[in-house]
């Protein structure tokens, strides 16, 4: 396979270490009341789509930046990647 | 038999090889396949099942019985196609799956019981008595099952990776091949045109057919020449692409010295990952075979093939031969054969209208019902209308259409088209991303077809590359319409096979039909069909065909045929590459490495890394009584370690106290600069992670250690951390693992050592007390960074300079310390040292255990989040009672075992009543007898009783004493010292 | 019809006529007692043990397919009870002694073939880690034989021991281990079940579960709404797919993994042999094929197809260890999609829906698993109590803190 960087432009798939769903960006609030439930949630349960995915590969023997491929999990087919790190502070900028 | 005239071979040059040890001769240009043709052997090899006598099938990849071992020792190559392999002075081959002679094999009694061995007999029998399947059935089975023999001895050849990218990538070189990769490398794009044979021109090679009223090999080579000076244009011959995977890359292999004798210095075979924007798959049409009673005997073959053996090799199987066609192919085959001087008995066309198209005696209406000659054929029994009559023959082509080769197309798991007209599976169009098909792969099989739809798939790809081109002139040919009669099988009471070399049958699909076996895949695992090594390359079609028959519906609606790869088989050491043997994986050298080496140290193993495991001197005679010595001299004087291979990253910014108190359970914000302190590391999931030791050397300054094991991916889960949980923190992360050379330098003496190699620092304990770090400088000048840690539980420092110059410090600070015992110990004195301090390592770190088990419950902050903390706090782990205790025997001389389970004195001994087990265990030399760490249920609570370590898998039980897990200076008073 | 070598003999002599189909092909009926969906062969063997063992009628499974066509039929045939935690160990070994019966009883040679694996040990930490499960296999009424160097020798003295990057040091051998032909299986568990009245209903796919009042009721499928008192799920891969279908999100990722079969061989391997420095195990067919295989390709996947580096890295594995069969030929590759679980151990238990069953999160062990998978998941059905060697699947695990993580790789599917 072939990621295509958003800095580097296509890589080896080699080049990455996979992780898994992008949805381990949101890690909850462990101060919370809800912690517990929400940490199950969080680290155990996943949508698991056959079809589009967002999810989370790093650039182990590259620029060691974590990217979120969006990759169809039935083709393959990869619509497109992003650094991990503008997507998590998008998201603490949306929510401020 | 003698050659025939013309032909693509060098009569000047003979060529000697042996099969079956006779000496025989050829010319280049041949295939072994051509060759035995050329030497009148027809019987090459014996089938899977029944052993039947066998002869080639085909001229190309596709061929399902010519297979032999190719070369003797240890390049002895079973399962060999005689048609891919290229003929070299000095070849060897011998034929394969026979129990005595190849006229003469014994398990040919196999196919006199074939009526007890049909399709799936052994799922019904060989039951009873059960214990006979492993001792009496099955090896029975297995030796007369297989095909060729390995040699077993080790590879001796070289093989070699290497990638290429390409605009287009062009599979196949012949008519629509060439025509592709013509058109896309004038317009100036990057192309790669890879084909299987040694020969560029594919099917133009075996047919008469000329272009523009010459040869076509006078077109061929002129393209070759064009080729030749297109600095764009790659052309791989002996190349076959096996696979199409993800996103344009394809797998192939280029045979680079398989038609030598041996590849000398040379590799041998070369795998090539091949990116490619766009594909054109040119790979042409396998023709089908008309099975009827007894089609399997040397001498019936393809038609198509024969033609290719009378064009290209100039040799025919026989002098006189018969064609069975259901369309106009087989014609061709008697004009071309009559043309070179074969005798043609008739050819017997399927069609009642059928038509003679030169001089041969035509049965029209009729079908080849039987034949004879028990390894070679020698007649056949023509059937019209209910009258049979037999003909003398010793060879009979068979043409019963043209499957396109579809098998790159369906290896994204497309699903092949049926084509009506036709009669044949096209590719799924668009089914692999950035592939075309083009030519008889595509259905358009025409010279002129294969000619222009090849340059017009090329010119189609490169125009969504952006990539305009004119197009080609292309030279005139041929464009004869496909016309044929969908005839699949003759029915009749003999076996007709469908798949040769799996001895599959029309009985056999008729039983699966029975048998309720209908779906295509069910149809194929009971019968076998497909399986064997040409993967039903002239078999699968003509299945699905019969199958459609006895279920009363359409091919199409029966199923579809499709392929995984490889496309051919793909040798294992080509796919290992050099990477084997020592070189399986990279070897990380610590940066004290040469300096160990020199002193005869002896090295271990770890990951990657090659550590020194203990340091033997003259006269010691067991691993044992060196590790005993160096860590007496640790404790007693000063022992030097290099561990360098413990991960290190350095964590810097203004967040960086606040990012560490999140990625530690302990906190590690309020850390005092200049000061060290251990870290314990969980999973989200609220497991132990790793630990190591964190050291502050500024404000906004971080030093990070990790075990060796979890360097990498404790980096990694750092930089998860960084980049997507907490992007808005200050801080920044680099694995410093390879730029500092760690020495650990614990004992007693190990101030003094130190003091000798700092630059004026001040060591003493007031000044650098335990758990302190510095920055400083050693050795007149050589920046350093120290750390007041032990793992040993003696006064003991971490000492790090750049990596280049460990090696000297170490060689510099054993020099320095002579007189204060200063002796280097390995990773077995590491271990005991840490066991007897009761530190947990690797064995105790195994990813199963949690903080509380090891001890440390209390470490996990409840005033903050970190990474697992609110995980670690679930029912299932806090529920957890075994803890880290130390284990001695009672009986001193008795062993310890890691890996022992733990019992209750008394208690039985099974999964219910386990009590833990021993995670590590050593001689220690401190305590006098072998201890052991291990998790005990209960086992705070537990100190001074006896317990029972059990290790029936190696018939021991041994009384232990449950202890403090710390045999060294409990109180910790000499790290403090 | 009774399967016997008698039978073979005379059907041979009588043209093979008396032959019966294996299986019938039965029009779905309105409604069933049990509703098993997925006629992989986990789902095929919990119908067969509802009928013989908990005497259940009215049974049927479903599958979108042929039966068989999953993971049933594209494995590396292996079984073997080598397991290392408590929550797993007694119930592979409870596996293995049905594989030792499974053919006489359903009277289908499933070719079970207990010819042992080795666990090679290339370090004293995996000794160590060895010798625990050893023990923990033997005290759980398995087998088990530590190995030295030469006791492996003595077996394959072709392996890689003199030039090796991560030489032999030992074994951990389990001499009841083996192969199984991974169809027979399929085909023996689907013939048996047809017998005692089960219906499979192939060509059938589920599209959804009707839930009222959080009861299941019954499942829409491709061929028309069928009802059922329960409802047991066991499509592996598929897991989250069909689970969705009933609102569950699972503690479950899809994975391809990659397996293969060289050319055939006269006969050199004659057990199962695991590298544990590389990523590669290998065996022999009957039909002389190696079968062998490695990693998972590691991301989320449901093509049933795999990727160049990692049939590229399972044969440098390969030749790492048996350089001797370098000359044999890879043959053909494919992909089965895996149900990787969070902790690498199974699901086999209600859900939060009344009725609805999950048996799922085999990772890529789920062939060896087979027979104990469908006899406890049957308990399971028919008793609503866990079978005794099955108790620690439970879904509510993860939540609890009660993993089975044998390989203490922590949540992370593809690591397991």
């Amino acid at each position: 396979m072939l990621i295509p960087h958003p800095l580097l432009g296509p890589r080896d798939a080699q080049e990455f270490t996979y992780l898994g769903d992008a949805s381990l960006l949101d890690r909850p609030d462990g101060m919370a009341d809800t912690a517990p439930e929400a940490f199950a949630e969080y680290v155990y349960l996943r949508d698991n789509p056959a079809g589009v995915h967002r999810e989370l590969w790093f650039h182990e023997q590259g620029d060691r930046s974590w990217l979120i491929v969006t990759r169809n999990t039935v083709t393959h087919e990869i619509l497109g990647a992003e650094l991990a790190r503008d997507v998590a502070l998008a998201a603490i900028g949306g929510a401020q | 038999m003698t050659r025939l005239s013309g032909g693509l071979i060098d009569r000047g040059t003979t060529l000697n090889f042996t099969f079956d040890g006779r000496a025989m001769t050829g010319h280049p240009g041949d295939t072994l396949a051509s060759a035995l043709l050329a030497n009148d052997v027809r019987l090459i090899g014996r089938s899977f099942k029944y052993h039947r006598p066998r002869g080639l099938v085909a001229a190309g990849s596709e061929e399902p019985n010519g297979m032999v071992e190719l070369r003797s020792g240890a390049r002895r190559e079973p399962n060999t196609r005689a048609t891919m392999a290229e003929l070299f002075d000095g070849l060897s081959a011998d034929s394969q799956n026979r129990m005595g002679s190849l006229g003469f094999d014994l398990l040919a009694v196999n196919d006199l019981m074939s009526p007890f061995f049909a399709a799936g007999f052994y799922y019904k029998t060989f039951m009873w008595p059960r214990a006979f399947w492993e001792k009496l059935y099955e090896p029975m089975i297995r030796r007369a099952a297989g095909l060729g023999s390995l040699s077993m001895l080790p590879d001796p050849d070289s093989y070699d990776k290497g990638f290429l990218h390409c605009d287009l990538l062009v599979i196949g070189g012949g008519a629509a091949g060439l025509a592709a990769a013509l058109t896309a490398a004038r317009a100036g794009a990057r192309v790669i045109l890879a084909d299987e044979d040694f020969r560029l021109g594919g099917r133009l090679l075996a047919e008469s057919h000329t272009l523009d009223d010459a040869p076509a090999t006078d077109w061929i080579a002129q393209a070759e020449a064009e080729f030749a000076s297109l600095p764009n244009l790659r052309v791989m011959r002996r190349t076959t692409v096996f696979g199409a995977f993800d996103h344009g890359i394809y797998g192939a292999v280029e045979r680079v010295g398989d038609h030598l004798v041996t590849p000398g210095k040379g590799v041998r075979q070369t795998l090539w990952r091949i990116t490619a924007k766009r594909t054109v798959l040119a790979a042409g049409a396998t023709e089908r075979h008309i099975p009827f009673a007894n089609n399997d005997r040397p001498g019936v073959m393809l038609a198509g093939a024969m033609r290719a053996y009378a064009n290209r090799w100039a040799v025919s199987p026989a002098q006189t031969v018969a064609i069975f066609t259901n369309g106009d192919d087989g014609h061709r085959t008697a004009l071309d054969l009559a043309a070179k001087g074969v005798s043609i008995a008739g050819v017997i066309d399927t069609r009642a209208d059928a038509r003679a198209q030169g001089d041969y005696p035509l049965f029209a209406g009729a079908v080849v019902s039987d034949t004879k000659g028990r390894l070679g054929l020698k007649r056949i029994a023509v059937t019209r209308e209910g009258q049979t009559q037999w003909i003398e023959a010793g060879a009979l082509g068979v043409a019963g259409g043209w499957n396109p080769n579809v098998h790159l197309a369906s290896h994204h798991r497309g699903r092949p088209v049926w084509n009506d007209d036709l009669l044949a599976f096209l590719p799924e169009p668009g089914a692999v991303p950035g592939m075309v098909v083009a030519g008889a792969a595509n259905g358009q099989g025409s010279t002129h077809g294969a000619l222009h739809s090849g340059a017009q798939t090329a010119l189609a790809a490169l125009a969504e590359l952006g990539i305009t081109a004119p197009a080609p002139d292309l030279p005139r040919a041929e464009d004869a319409p496909v016309t044929q009669a969908a005839f699949w099988h003759v029915p009749g009471k003999g076996r007709a096979w469908v798949d040769f070399q799996n001895d599959v049958t029309v009985k056999d699909i008729k039983l699966a039909h029975q048998e309720n076996m209908r779906p295509v895949e069910h149809l194929k695992r009971w019968t076998t069909l497909g399986m064997a090594t040409d993967q039903g390359k002239t078999a699968n079609v003509t299945a699905l065909a019969v199958m459609a028959e006895l279920s009363g519906q359409s091919i199409p609606a029966t199923g579809t045929t499709i392929f995984r790869p490889p496309y051919t088989g793909v040798s294992l050491s080509v796919l290992g590459g050099g990477d084997t043997g020592p070189n399986f994986r990279p070897r990380r050298l610590t940066p004290t490495h040469e300096w160990a080496a020199s002193q005869g140290a002896v090295f271990v193993e770890v990951g990657q890394w090659m550590r020194a495991q203990y340091f033997p001197r003259k006269g010691e005679t067991h691993w044992r009584e060196t590790v005993d010595r160096e860590v007496l001299a640790t404790r007693a004087g000063v022992g030097l370690c290099d561990v360098t291979t413990l991960g290190k990253v350095d964590v810097q910014g203004a967040d960086a106290g606040e990012f560490l108190n999140r990625i530690y359970a302990n906190a590690m914000g309020s850390l005092k600069v200049g000061m060290v302190r251990y870290g314990l590391m969980l999973r989200e999931d609220g497991h132990a992670y790793d630990d190591g030791t964190c050291a502050r050397l500024a404000e906004d300054h971080y030093v990070v250690t990790t075990t060796t094991a979890q360097a990498g991916p404790v980096y990694r889960h750092m930089e998860f951390a960084r980049q997507c949980l907490w992007p808005d923190l200050d801080v920044q992360l680099i694995s410093t693992t390879d730029a500092w050379a760690q020495i650990s330098v614990a004992g007693p003496n190990a101030r003094k050592l130190l003091e000798r190699v700092v630059d004026g620092f001040d060591l003493s304990n007031a000044a650098f007390p335990f758990m302190a770090c510095s920055e400083l400088t050693v050795c007149k000048g050589l920046r350093a960074r120290l750390f007041r840690i032990s793992f040993s539980g003696e006064l003991a420092y971490e000492i790090a300079v750049p990596a280049r110059y460990g090696n000297a410090l170490m060689a510099r600070m054993i020099e320095l310390g002579a007189d204060l015992g200063a002796t280097p110990y390995g990773t077995e004195a590491l271990g005991v040292l840490r066991i007897e301090k009761g530190h947990a390592a690797g064995n105790e770190l195994n990813g199963q255990t949690t903080a509380q088990m090891l001890g440390m419950g209390r470490m996990v902050s409840t005033k903050k989040d970190s990474i697992g903390a609110v995980m670690s706090r679930r029912e299932g782990l806090t529920a957890e009672t075994r803890v880290l205790v130390g284990l001695q025997p009672v009986d001193p001389g008795a062993r310890v075992a890691a890996g022992m389970h733990l019992f209750a004195q008394g208690a039985a001994q099974n999964t219910q009543s386990d009590q833990g087990w021993i995670t590590s265990a050593c001689y220690s030399p401190h305590v006098g007898s072998m201890i052991g760490l291990g998790f005990l249920a209960d086992g705070a609570a537990r100190i001074g009783e006896v317990i029972t370590g059990a290790n029936p898998l190696e018939g021991q039980s041994t009384a232990l004493r449950v202890v403090s897990p710390h045999f060294v200076d409990p109180e910790g008073g000499r790290l403090r010292d | 019809m009774r399967f016997s070598g008698f039978r073979v003999v005379k059907e041979a002599l009588t043209g093979h006529h008396g032959w019966k189909p294996l299986w019938r092909n039965p029009a779905p009926q309105p409604a069933y007692d049990y509703v098993i969906v997925g006629g992989g062969g986990h789902g095929l063997a919990t119908a067969y043990h509802l009928a013989k063992v908990f005497k259940g009628t009215r049974i049927a499974v479903l599958e979108k397919g042929w039966l068989g066509s999953g993971n049933i039929g594209r494995n590396t045939t292996i079984i073997r009870s080598n397991y290392l935690l408590p929550g797993n160990e007694p119930f592979y070994e409870f596996s293995m002694k049905l594989w030792e019966t499974m053919e006489q009883e359903f009277n289908f040679n499933a070719m079970v073939s207990q010819r042992g694996i080795v666990n090679l040990i290339h370090t004293d930490a995996q000794r160590d880690a060895y010798r625990r499960r050893g023990n923990a296999m033997l005290l759980a009424g398995a087998d088990a034989e530590l190995l030295d160097r030469d006791g492996v020798r003595a077996m394959y003295p072709w392996l890689n021991f003199d030039n090796a990057r991560f030489p032999i040091k030992g074994g951990l051998l389990q001499r009841r281990a083996g192969t199984a032909r991974h169809d027979g299986v399929a085909w023996g568990y689907a013939r048996g079940a047809d017998l005692l009245g089960v219906d499979i209903i192939q060509n059938c796919e589920v599209t959804g579960f009707r839930i009222e009042n959080n009861r299941v009721i019954g499942v829409e499928t491709s061929r028309g709404y069928i009802g059922a008192k329960k409802v047991g799920v066991a499509v592996a891969g598929s897991s989250g797919r069909v689970m969705a279908m009933a609102g569950m999100r699972l503690p479950i990722e899809s994975h391809v993994l990659q397996a293969f079969v060289s050319e055939g061989l006269k006969p050199v391997v004659d057990g199962v042999i695991t590298f544990g420095a590389g990523h590669f195990y290998v065996s022999q067919s009957d039909k002389g094929g190696l079968v062998f295989g490695g990693d998972i390709d590691g991301y989320n996947s449901y093509a049933q197809r795999g990727n160049l580096p990692v049939i590229e890295d399972v044969a440098e594995g390969g030749m790492a260890l048996m350089p001797a069969i370098g000359r044999a030929r890879l043959l053909r590759a494919w992909g089965g999609i895996m149900d990787m679980s969070m902790d690498g151990s199974p699901i086999i238990d209600r859900t939060p829906v009344d009725g609805l069953y999950l048996n799922a999160g085999w990772c890529y062990g789920g062939f060896k698993a087979t027979p104990a998978s469908g006899y406890a998941f049957a308990h399971l059905l028919a008793t609503d109590r866990p079978h005794e060697t099955a108790t620690a699947y439970r879904l509510d695990r993860f939540a609890r803190g009660y993993v089975i993580d044998e390989k203490g790789m922590g949540a992370q599917p593809n690591l397991h």
